[in-house]
């Protein structure tokens, strides 16, 4: 497929590094590949990353007990290094390596807000908060009897500003804001929020796992004090999410699992703990995973992260504007021109999961459900909604196959 | 073609574009209410029995959903009047298939199944064989 006219990215090369694209599906046609924002795919230099640990390095990260352990330590706490210095922080100890988004949010839930949080004690989230925090903040806020407020969205699918400076008070122990919505697109004004946020002396956990990945972030200008993202949604594997921490937060913190390696010393009465960030990994951690997510780094700023950027937001206005040409489709969130690259829709007459039924038979991969946001699809007032989200591999022709399928579609309710 | 279109027959379609038996009943023996998380699909059952308290006279059913949940629905209510409520009972999953006549993709068969899943959980907390729930959802 040829790269797109006003991209400067030669997507026709990027391609070329992810072998699955060329895949089959349903009978004989082209994968179109559009459920990014669920998890991306991974190129060439990322899986050879992983077999090369395995085939040449694989041992468990005691250093300095052989040659093998001492290759994979250093890979290891190099990757920590490079996902730091990936959003900004300052070092490895700002960056504990996870499973996932999801369980960097519960590391603070567990490690700070259940030790810390009170009857009196109040937690800001978002109306458009993804389940992996709100979830987790609702369970914290019912075991310790802290309550928990939801800022609320605009018809045009922004937060509400106002009532954002309105809710952040004296009793807000931390605000939780996603960077970019996974369902809105809406790219929220984080450091904005933080400012608010801190000017009530609470912290902010940002969630950037739709941020992280398609756009430039730098944790010390927002001044978050929490940032979160995943590893499968930025051409890394599955199995590896990262929390950054400030410094000083994390080392205020409990641990959040116990056992070997996050401990200093050890007697049969009582343990102290590791360094950070070692102190939030325990067990045998994400090695391999974080080898090749330290690789997926490399992969994205050798092509630019500027340029992802900017390729997904043409893509995404592209396919806002051509969704929208019929009148037969809702898409929610802010315009096309001003949103991450993720596009959610109905059609009329057609429920989301009959449109991914048709679409699958054209190829089309889109996700179709709440996306994990089933407050935000009540205050849209639908059940569930299609979505169609973009990475640095997608064309505009594939936007254009989404299109025609969705006219497939069309015909078959008509 | 591959299987997923072929699930939206014209047979579906024209069941999901006008349901029969779409409605409440004045007065029903028993009603039940479902859910199915993985589509949000919804339906709620009134049944009413016949004098010998197990033949089913009549049903009607209310719901929101994928066509493939609707029409399953729609198809179930023509079907269930005139049987008793142990061959309910003995419904699986098969004559749900059956009875829509196509191909449900194996990530559709939850929205297949909830009109059958939801009329037999409610006739079993009816005849006392099931514990009271309010909503039966797919995931159980
Ligand atoms: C905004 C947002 N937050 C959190 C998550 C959870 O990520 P994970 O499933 O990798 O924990 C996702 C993705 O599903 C997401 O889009």
């Amino acid at each position: 497929m040829e790269a797109t006219e006003q991209a400067p990215l030669d997507v026709e090369a990027i391609r070329a590094d992810f072998p699955i694209l060329e895949r089959e599906v349903a009978d004989g046609r082209d994968l179109v590949y559009l459920d990014n924002a669920a998890t991306s795919q991974t190129p060439d230099q990322v899986v050879d990353a992983i077999a090369d640990y395995y085939r040449r390095y694989n041992s468990n990260v005691h250093r300095g007990l052989h040659e093998l352990s001492q290759e994979a330590s250093v890979a290891y706490e190099d990757a920590h290094d490079k996902l730091a210095e990936f959003v900004g922080g300052e070092d490895r100890e700002e960056m504990v390596f996870t499973k996932n988004t999801t369980e960097a949010e519960n590391l603070v839930a567990f490690a700070w807000g259940l030790n810390e949080l009170g009857p009196g004690d109040e937690v800001v989230l978002t109306q458009m908060e993804h389940h992996a925090s709100l979830v987790t903040w609702q369970q914290v806020a019912e075991k310790t009897g802290a309550e928990v407020k939801y800022i609320p969205i605009t018809d045009e699918g922004y937060l509400d500003m106002d009532a954002a400076a309105e809710m952040i008070t004296e009793d807000t122990q931390l605000v939780n804001v996603v960077h970019v919505s996974n369902t809105l697109g809406t790219v929220n004004p984080v450091g904005d929020l933080a400012d608010i946020a801190h000017d009530h002396d609470a912290f902010i956990f940002v969630d950037g796992a739709q941020a992280a990945p398609t756009r430039p972030v730098d944790v010390q200008e927002i001044d978050a004090d929490f940032y979160a993202f995943s590893g499968h949604k930025m051409l890394g594997p599955t199995g590896i999410g990262c929390l950054y921490g400030k410094r000083h937060l994390l080392e205020a913190m409990e641990p959040y699992l116990y056992g070997g390696m996050m401990i200093k010393k050890v007697t049969y009465e009582d343990s102290t703990w590791n360094d950070l960030p070692w102190k939030f990994e325990a067990g045998t951690p994400v090695i391999a995973q974080g080898v090749a997510l330290a690789e997926a780094v490399d992969y994205i700023e050798d092509v630019g992260m500027e340029a992802i950027q900017a390729h997904e937001e043409e893509l995404t206005e592209y396919a806002y504007d051509r969704l929208t040409e019929t009148g037969d489709v809702d898409v929610y969130g802010p315009p096309g021109d001003d949103r991450g690259a993720v596009v959610s829709f109905n059609v009329d007459g057609i429920h989301a999961h009959d449109l991914s039924s048709i679409l699958n038979d054209y190829g089309v991969a889109i996700r179709a459900g709440d996306h994990c946001t089933q407050p935000l699809h009540d205050t849209l007032g639908v059940a569930a909604s299609a979505r169609a989200s973009f990475y640095l591999y997608n064309t505009r022709e594939e936007v254009d196959a989404l299109v025609d399928a969705v006219d497939e579609a069309r015909d078959i309710f008509a | 073609m591959s299987m997923g279109s072929d699930m939206y027959r014209q047979q579906i379609l024209d069941h999901y574009r006008n349901p029969r038996n779409q409605g409440e009943l004045p007065e029903p023996t028993f009603s039940h209410e479902g859910y199915n998380p993985s589509c949000g699909d919804e339906l709620e059952f009134d049944v009413e029995l016949r004098d010998d308290g197990e033949t089913i006279e009549r049903v009607a059913f209310r719901g929101e959903g994928c066509a493939i949940s609707q029409a399953s629905a729609s198809m179930l209510s023509e079907k269930l009047p005139g049987m008793t409520l142990d061959e309910v009972d003995e419904l699986d999953r098969d004559d749900v298939l059956d009875m829509l006549g196509v191909e449900v993709t194996p990530m559709r068969i939850k929205c297949a199944v909830l009109s059958e899943k939801v009329v037999q959980d409610g006739a079993e907390i009816y005849a006392g064989e099931a514990d009271e729930v309010d909503q039966t959802t797919t995931e159980d």
